[in-house]
């Protein structure tokens, strides 16, 4: 992709962060950071192009380790928000 | 490997950001939130997949082998942390995501396919380079110092804040030298990543345990910056969009962190704050009158009230309470009275740590009030129950200007018209202020361990009837 749509990308990215997550509130602000934690382990994508492109040994052990690094950050992070988020329940009779 | 265009290949990845946008959105309601988590998790699925059917055409296994080590990994943390140990777990994984983009960027200079000669790649490089490995050293030692393997007090280095000046010029000179075409060399991005992982470890030591919340939020920002770093490397949009959503979330909740710990970000990065031993400030008048009261008044109190509003802080956590809280809780709701929690933002050690702890011990969510909804409230209310919190309703930061916490927004606690203070003894909070609350008429402190003064109140309240 060219430069200039990337810039632009990123740009209109920032703004539909800012927006999405002021509405979150500060009662799910630790599952946010967990689960927005996950997210940023989209750097898998990343990381399994590199290691897809590796021959040789370091290039494969660094690549591979970056994939591994990131699988956690993403199984981890999702894993651990949604166990989160199974422990907020509503009160039961409500008024 | 399939021949998948760049145009089909786009339109997944515009899919899964669209499912992280939409789960995100989810978030705005603890009734959505865990469905949001999974759509963004299925989000994350498709762009592996599509990524791996058009990229991978060697190493497969290998890459196989990564996903194995790595789910187990991460399968083991999630299951098995403890809730209070949440903080921990979000830099480590902060570490974790940083690293990875780090590695992106280093591999794509180091093993290229043709030589990398655009200024704009070389900058994209460096740029994720440095803010990986920042991310990667300052996020373990903020690891180090939530689970204790580090003093959580500053650790001050002499004239730290030159030192952090000079290598932050250099490593400004070495990332320009290495995105100049002309003047690019290896030797450069060798050097860029040894003075990175040195500044990492560099700002975060000197910051003190209470600042950690600040960090670790600040710190996740960071690890999205650098994988939309990585994005502008590889040309890949997904991870530019996914990258700037999470750097923009983690600097929303820096900023929610700093105004309610009423700090300037720059006064927390500078660090040194707690750095003296313990604070004594509050000898001069040693001896002045609190009201203390036993288990058996406060359950008389609490036993006859209509309203209860539980002001929680870490210290409830501390005491392994909050399970003997909700029982007191749903004994006073089966008598008519309505409860409700008073939730500061940094009631517990990362944002919104206090409301997972209390979930955890089964309290509803709806009962967990924030500053804004429940600070007009205390009028209203028979009495205010405060549990291992200090700072946070100290009304000196409404009324003077001279104090330390002076116009840090407070629960107003002191407006009930009954205040109970839990507490183990008269120390001052970690502002080091004498808190004027204590004082008040209103005020009785009952003295003793959280857990067993709650647990002795519940006990009482069923003798009431």
């Amino acid at each position: 992709m060219d430069l200039l749509p990337l810039i632009i990308i990123f740009v209109l990215s920032l703004f539909i962060g800012y927006e999405v997550i002021t509405k979150v509130p500060p009662t799910l602000h630790t599952p946010l950071m967990s689960g927005s934690n996950a997210i940023s382990g989209i750097v898998i994508v990343g990381a399994i192009i590199i290691a897809s492109n590796s021959n040789g040994i370091i290039s494969t052990i660094l690549s591979v380790f970056a994939v591994i690094l990131a699988t956690i950050n993403v199984v981890g992070g999702f894993m651990v928000t949604d166990r989160m988020l199974a422990m907020f329940k509503k009160s039961k009779n409500k008024e | 490997m399939l021949e998948i265009s760049s145009n089909i290949e786009n339109i997944f990845y515009l899919l899964s950001a669209t499912l992280f946008i939409i789960g995100l959105k989810r978030l705005a309601s603890p009734a959505t939130a865990r469905n949001g988590n999974r759509l963004a998790s299925i989000g994350m699925l498709i762009a592996i997949i599509i990524t791996i059917v058009k990229y991978t055409n060697t190493n497969f296994e290998w890459i196989i082998l990564g996903f194995i080590i790595g789910g187990i990994l991460g399968l083991a943390l999630s299951r098995y942390v403890q809730m209070t140990a949440m903080p921990q777990l979000v830099a480590i994984f902060n570490a974790f995501g940083g690293g990875a983009s780090a590695i992106v960027a280093i591999y794509t200079i180091m093993y290229p396919k043709e030589p990398i000669t655009g200024i704009f790649t070389l900058a994209s490089i460096a740029f994720a380079t440095v803010v990986g490995s920042v991310t990667f050293t300052g996020s373990f030692i903020a690891f180090g110092k939530l689970q204790g393997i580090i003093s959580s007090r500053p650790i001050l280095l002499p004239l730290r804040n030159y030192l952090n000046l000079i290598l932050l010029t250099t490593i400004i000179v070495f990332a320009i030298a290495l995105s100049i075409p002309n003047l690019s060399s290896i030797y450069f991005l060798y050097i860029l990543i040894g003075l990175s992982l040195i500044i990492g470890i560099l700002i975060v030591i000197p910051i003190g345990g209470a600042d950690m919340p600040v960090v670790v939020a600040l710190l996740n920002s960071y690890s999205g910056i650098a994988g939309a770093g990585a994005g502008f490397v590889l040309n890949n949009p997904v991870l530019i969009i996914s990258g700037s959503l999470v750097g923009a979330s983690g600097l929303i909740l820096t900023r929610i962190m700093t105004k309610a710990m009423n700090r300037s970000l720059a006064n927390v990065m500078l660090g040194g704050v707690g750095a003296e031993e313990g604070s004594t400030k509050s000898s001069s008048d040693e001896n002045r009158a609190v009201n203390s009261l036993n288990t058996e008044d406060a359950a008389m109190i609490l036993g006859y009230a209509e309203s209860v509003i539980f002001v929680p802080g870490y210290g409830l956590a501390v005491a392994q309470a909050q399970h003997q809280i909700n029982e007191l809780a749903n004994l006073l709701k089966d008598k008519g009275t309505n409860v409700k929690y008073a939730i500061h933002p940094v009631a517990g050690r990362m944002p919104g740590h206090m409301n997972v702890l209390l979930a955890e011990a089964n309290v509803p969510y709806d009962e967990l009030k924030d500053l804004d909804e429940i600070n007009s409230e205390f009028v209203r209310t028979d009495v205010a129950v405060v549990v291992g919190a200090n700072d946070v309703t100290n009304p000196t930061a409404r009324t003077d200007s001279s104090s330390p916490i002076y116009g840090m927004p407070i629960l107003n606690v002191d407006k009930a018209k009954t205040v109970i203070v839990l507490k183990r003894s008269m120390a001052s909070g970690f502002a080091g202020v004498e808190n004027e609350l204590f004082f008040l008429e209103k005020t009785n402190m009952l003295f003793g361990d959280a857990k067993d003064s709650i647990e002795g109140m519940t006990r009482e309240i069923r003798n009431l009837d």
